[in-house]
């Protein structure tokens, strides 16, 4: 049996160990900023505790076999763990522990610093997330720079962008807000994404910029990230919501700043109409 | 059995409850080495009685700490109001009725007096108890003060007190859900009413075993723990007083 | 010289219903909380396989069941990790095997508080009835998850099984928090002033103490979960807003205004936290006893392992705030919760090298219980390394919500208990019953297990990397297809595992009926339950109380007649 459990535990290390090695599934590629760092981080990480992993998986199969009940054995150590060199073994073990933990956690505090101590740039791209069952509706100011009111009691979420967020068309600053169904941002600008969720809690997570944030009713969040790569990445809702939560998708575009100027402009121009 | 029967230690053991001593054990008496009184294991029923209080006070009041905590968080918690689309406040405090929370906790302070009193007679009693068994020799009529029929009368008088605070409170337009101070309200004095009801009830038993003439010790432990509770549901009381006058 | 001691004095009572449902016997009271666990771990099991099932094949007709659609995939994931945290980890090896064994082990006749011990029995189950209960009210059982977040679950109609069905979950969960409350305030009381002569704190056996931490836990934790439960039952149907902002629900706007969301959150993990340890600590304690039992040496630094659990006792209060990192809660928290979070993993780490230190040098026998105790520290390191991924704020964001956390949290909370559950069940099985169970069997059954659980858990971690969020019913969103590979291999593995826990059925029923019988020593243990009749008497001890002279873990003590030496063994044989 113990040589069963070395060979088990000798498979289950290697075999687990080489798909994070070779990445067989792994993050979606970058494409903002933030991302390089994070997955640095992560990596670095992983290196340290696949080691852990190695040392105690191995180490315990090592000894498995090694100390297994053989006949004409003789009694067991009686080591009880009270001497001084095994205290000492206790502590530096501890305190290596403590050290690899706590300078991996301090290595990566510059990269949640920079994201999430600083407010937005004052020159970013503002864009309000809206999150409701089982949709997104990202709304745009417009030129004014400024976002209407809303109210709940007008959410209509069958007339369409602007009626589902609840835009009360009496006050001055809605008049060039409107509503896509699609987050189109210019690349290489940093986005301020103002998160607002209309019922539950949804988050707004977009896995290729490595961005997550929950959208929380009560409260407007701030997050902001920067696109570095053009396409199409998903949203996907990273909170449970509701019957529709695996449905809840939408599309971060990211496009140059000339398509993203035409395009809001082509928004702005279907308003007036 | 598989173990060996020790006939003389080597070295006495620490034992398990701080008799340094090293005294040889106790026959029958359990193995305590403390005095008795009443009855040979009573004080050691007492003292885990009271124990068991100790700590089941301990969930009471992480119960009162979380409502305390969220009262709090909601005092000074802005909320977006998409009407207006900016951050404010909305916590507005309730007027208390006072005199009814006055008078109530007078109540109840006299109460905690009363239960004490009980207490102490009850211990007497089990105290003297071996005395009564000598013919000849009373300790008093067992007609005594009824400390602990007045702590339930008051307890009872306490929740009905606050029952007219619940419905003075509606007379005026304040229910459970008109608002969050009002809520909390509600939320407070009612958890406590119902800790309290649940004091009143051990009362009730208490003095229900001297009619069915349950052992004075028995019923000496059942005083002792209420009494103990009583107290702390009284100074709780003060407390969520003082957080519902003071705090906001 | 045998005392006769004190006790809450209660005669071996007659007839059936006081001897074996409304029992006041602490013996009977822990195998009714176990086979409670059993139960529970069969349902919570058979509600893992429907939503695997759904996950692959969502449109296969089930017999009775029909189609698993996406509403009940909700339901089926909610009311599979309540049951599982509650009336499985939280139980069996709390109050099961506590309750059992607790008073044996610390040399008295029983809890401190029989009558309130049968009561907290009773509520348990109750509440589990009342859980239950909630699939077959109107509109079925919630889909808001086991953690139950605001708006989503103080809204009647925030979704299917979100009324009748929600109430029953928070008032089954209330039930059994009083249930909880009343079982630890016995198990301190009984550590704290029942035991024996000479078992002081640091002669008591390992599972002692992580009973003991453990119901200090609870008390500190299951107060605050009852609040936020009351809370939650209040905004659900009597219209307060302690956690409902202002806001709309199905397309009308809700009455609530001003609540918090992250109030609840707060309340939650504030008890969340300190429950993931009540889950693994008495398994912790379970397992340092059997790896030194089987490895026939004392547990490597006793005090070390007691220090270690303490430790993590104190801090498990201080690290709720990882569970919230990306919740809207103020970035600035983040750090102070995270670096707790990873002292946390110190003591953890520290036991772990103390369990593998007791194998060293050992003459290791690998009986059916060792096998899971080793099993529980494998999986103890899996599950473990992957935490300080989770820790940083920074990783969190990628991570959170995707299947990564469920293969953490599966590895390290549910499956080593579940381990430390088992190999408690199969050493204390002869104690219990009187017989013991066949070993062969019990290999076959932890290959399954041990295997088949890697095999379930490992690849969730390559698809939390893949970007696979949590509590999606369906793979809508097309990166996920390319995953569906990974899932049906999962989905299968989780099949045949559960299919091996039959294995573990048909030995305990047969071995109750014709299992060879037990001596009162089968695994040549040291610790008092051993010093008995299997099963034991009544009173534990047939009228006299043992006197300790010994630690519990003296194996292989240099100069003994035998390899281990009884606590109550004469204190003539020297040990530390």
């Amino acid at each position: 049996m113990g040589l069963v459990l070395l060979l088990f535990l000798c498979l289950l290390t290697f075999s687990s160990l080489y798909f994070f090695a070779a990445k067989t599934w792994w993050f979606q590629a970058a494409a903002s900023s933030a991302a390089a760092g994070l997955d640095h981080q992560f990596v670095n990480t992983g290196i340290a505790m696949a080691i852990c992993f190695l040392v105690a998986q191995l180490g315990l199969a090592y000894i498995l076999f090694k100390f297994r009940d053989r006949q004409g054995k003789e009694r067991a150590g009686y080591l009880s763990g009270h001497t001084r060199p095994e205290i000492i073994t206790i502590v530096l073990a501890a305190c290596l522990f403590m050290a690899v933990d706590i300078g991996v956690d301090l290595l990566g505090g510059h990269l949640w610093a920079a994201e999430r101590f600083r407010p937005p740039v004052p020159t970013a791209t503002v864009v309000e997330v809206n999150a409701m069952q089982f949709a997104w509706y990202f709304r745009y100011p417009g030129p004014d720079a400024k976002f209407g009111a809303t109210k709940p009691e007008l959410e209509d979420a069958s007339a369409g962008g602007e009626s589902a967020v609840g835009l009360d068309t009496r006050d001055p600053s809605s008049k060039d807000d409107f509503v896509s169904g699609v987050m189109y941002v210019p690349i290489d600008k940093e986005v301020d994404a103002i998160l607002r969720a209309h019922d539950v809690i949804h988050s707004f997570g977009v896995p290729a910029m490595r961005v997550k944030q929950d959208a929380v009713p009560g409260l407007a969040i701030h997050m902001h990230f920067t696109p570095t790569k053009l396409g199409d990445y998903d949203v996907v809702c990273s909170q449970l919501c509701g019957l529709g939560h695996y449905k809840m998708h939408a599309i971060v575009r990211v496009v140059s700043q000339e398509e993203f100027d035409k395009w809001q402009a082509a928004r702005e121009a279907d308003k007036q109409q | 059995m598989a173990t060996f029967t020790p006939t003389v230690p080597a070295r006495v053991p620490a034992t398990s409850r701080g008799n340094r001593n090293n005294l040889p054990p106790i026959e029958g008496g359990g193995d305590d080495g403390r005095p008795d009184f009443g009855s040979p294991d009573h004080a050691v029923r007492l003292r885990r009685a009271r124990l068991g209080l100790l700590i089941a006070l301990t969930p009471i009041l992480m119960l009162f700490v979380s409502f305390t905590s969220a009262y709090v968080v909601r005092q000074g918690l802005p909320t977006f109001d998409p009407a207006t689309n900016t951050v404010r406040r909305d916590w507005l405090p309730i007027p208390l009725p006072n005199t009814l929370f006055l008078i109530n906790t007078i109540v109840l302070l006299v109460s905690s007096v009363t239960v004490e009193l009980a207490r102490r007679r009850t211990a007497q009693r089990v105290a003297l108890e071996p005395v009564n068994s000598i013919p000849g020799v009373s300790i008093g009529s067992d007609k005594e003060f009824p400390w602990l029929g007045i702590t339930v009368v008051l307890g009872f008088g306490f929740l009905a007190g606050q029952f007219l605070a619940w419905r003075d409170l509606a007379a005026r337009g304040f229910f459970v859900a008109s608002g969050p101070s009002s809520s909390f309200v509600y939320l407070l004095t009612g958890a406590h009413a119902l800790h309290l009801l649940g004091g009143v009830l051990a009362l009730l038993i208490a003095g229900s075993t001297a009619v069915m003439r349950r052992s004075i010790e028995s019923r000496h432990i059942v005083v002792d723990v209420t009494a103990w509770y009583w107290h702390f549901m009284a100074l709780m009381w003060v407390y969520i007083l003082a957080l519902m006058e003071f705090a906001h | 010289m045998m005392t006769t001691q004190d006790h809450s004095a209660h005669h071996a009572p007659q007839g059936f219903i006081r001897k074996w449902i409304f029992s006041l016997d602490h013996k009977v009271i822990g195998i009714q909380y176990t086979f409670l666990g059993l139960l529970a771990v069969f349902v919570g099991m058979f509600l893992s396989l429907l939503m695997r099932i759904h996950l692959v094949w969502p449109n296969v007709a089930l017999p009775f069941l029909g189609e698993i659609k996406p509403e009940t995939y909700l339901t089926l994931v909610t009311m599979h990790g309540t049951i599982m945290v509650f009336f499985v980890l939280t139980t069996a090896p709390q109050a099961g095997f506590g309750n059992y064994a607790l008073p044996i082990q610390i040399g008295a006749p029983d809890m401190a508080f029989p009558v309130l011990n049968m009561l907290s029995f009773w509520i348990t189950f109750l509440g589990f009835v009342v859980m239950v209960g909630a699939f077959f009210v109107t509109g079925g059982a919630p889909l808001h998850g086991w953690t139950g977040y605001p708006p989503l679950s103080a809204l009647q109609s925030s979704g299917p099984g979100e009324a009748a069905g929600a109430d029953f979950w928070g008032i089954g969960i209330a039930l059994f928090c009083v249930g909880a409350l009343l079982g630890g305030l016995n198990f301190i009381t009984t550590t704290l002033d029942m035991r024996a002569r000479g078992m002081t704190f640091m002669r008591m056996p390992l599972t002692c103490w992580a009973w003991f931490l453990t119901a200090i836990l609870g008390l500190l934790a299951f107060g605050v979960l009852l609040a936020a439960c009351i809370l939650l039952l209040m905004d659900r149907n009597l219209g307060t807003s302690f956690f409902v902002p202002a806001g709309t629900i199905n397309g009308s706007v809700t009455a609530h205004k001003g609540g918090s969301p992250l109030l609840w959150q707060h309340l939650f993990w504030f008890f969340g936290h300190p429950e993931v340890y009540i889950a693994i600590l008495p398994s912790m304690g379970v397992v340092s006893t059997l790896l030194s039992v089987f490895s026939r040496k004392p547990v490597f630094s006793y005090k070390t392992i007691v220090y270690s659990m303490l430790t993590i006792v104190v801090l498990s209060f201080t690290v709720w705030g990882h569970h919230m990192f990306v919740s809207g809660m103020s970035p600035y928290s983040a750090y102070g919760f995270s670096i707790p979070t990873m002292a946390i993993t110190v003591p953890s780490a520290v036991l772990t090298f103390c369990w593998l230190a007791t194998l060293w040098q050992g003459k290791i026998r690998f009986t059916t219980p060792a096998l899971f105790a080793i099993g529980f520290v494998s999986l103890f390191v899996s599950g473990g390394v992957t935490g300080p991924f989770l820790a940083q704020p920074a990783l969190d964001i990628v991570l959170h919500d995707t299947y990564f956390v469920i293969a953490h949290f599966h590895l390290i909370m549910g499956v080593a208990s579940m381990f430390g559950i088992l190999g408690g069940f199969y050493y204390w099985f002869p104690k219990m019953f009187g017989k013991m169970m066949n070993e062969t069997l019990g290999k076959v059954h932890f290959w399954f297990t041990f295997a088949g659980a890697y095999a379930i858990f490992i690849p969730m971690h390559y698809l939390g990397l893949a970007g696979q969020p949590r509590r999606y019913s369906q793979p809508d969103v097309p990166y996920l297809h390319a995953l569906l590979p990974v899932h049906k291999f999962i989905t299968v593995a989780a099949f045949i595992t559960i299919t091996g826990q039959l294995i573990f059925l048909a030995n305990l029923i047969w071995s109750l009926w014709k299992g060879k019988k037990a001596s009162e020593n089968p695994w040549e243990s040291t610790t008092l339950e051993w010093t008995t009749a299997s099963p034991p008497p009544h009173d534990n001890f047939g009228g006299h109380i043992p006197v300790v002279n010994h630690g519990a873990y003296e194996f292989g003590v240099p100069g003994a007649p035998r390899d281990y030496v009884m606590q109550t063994d004469p204190a003539t044989v020297v040990t530390h």
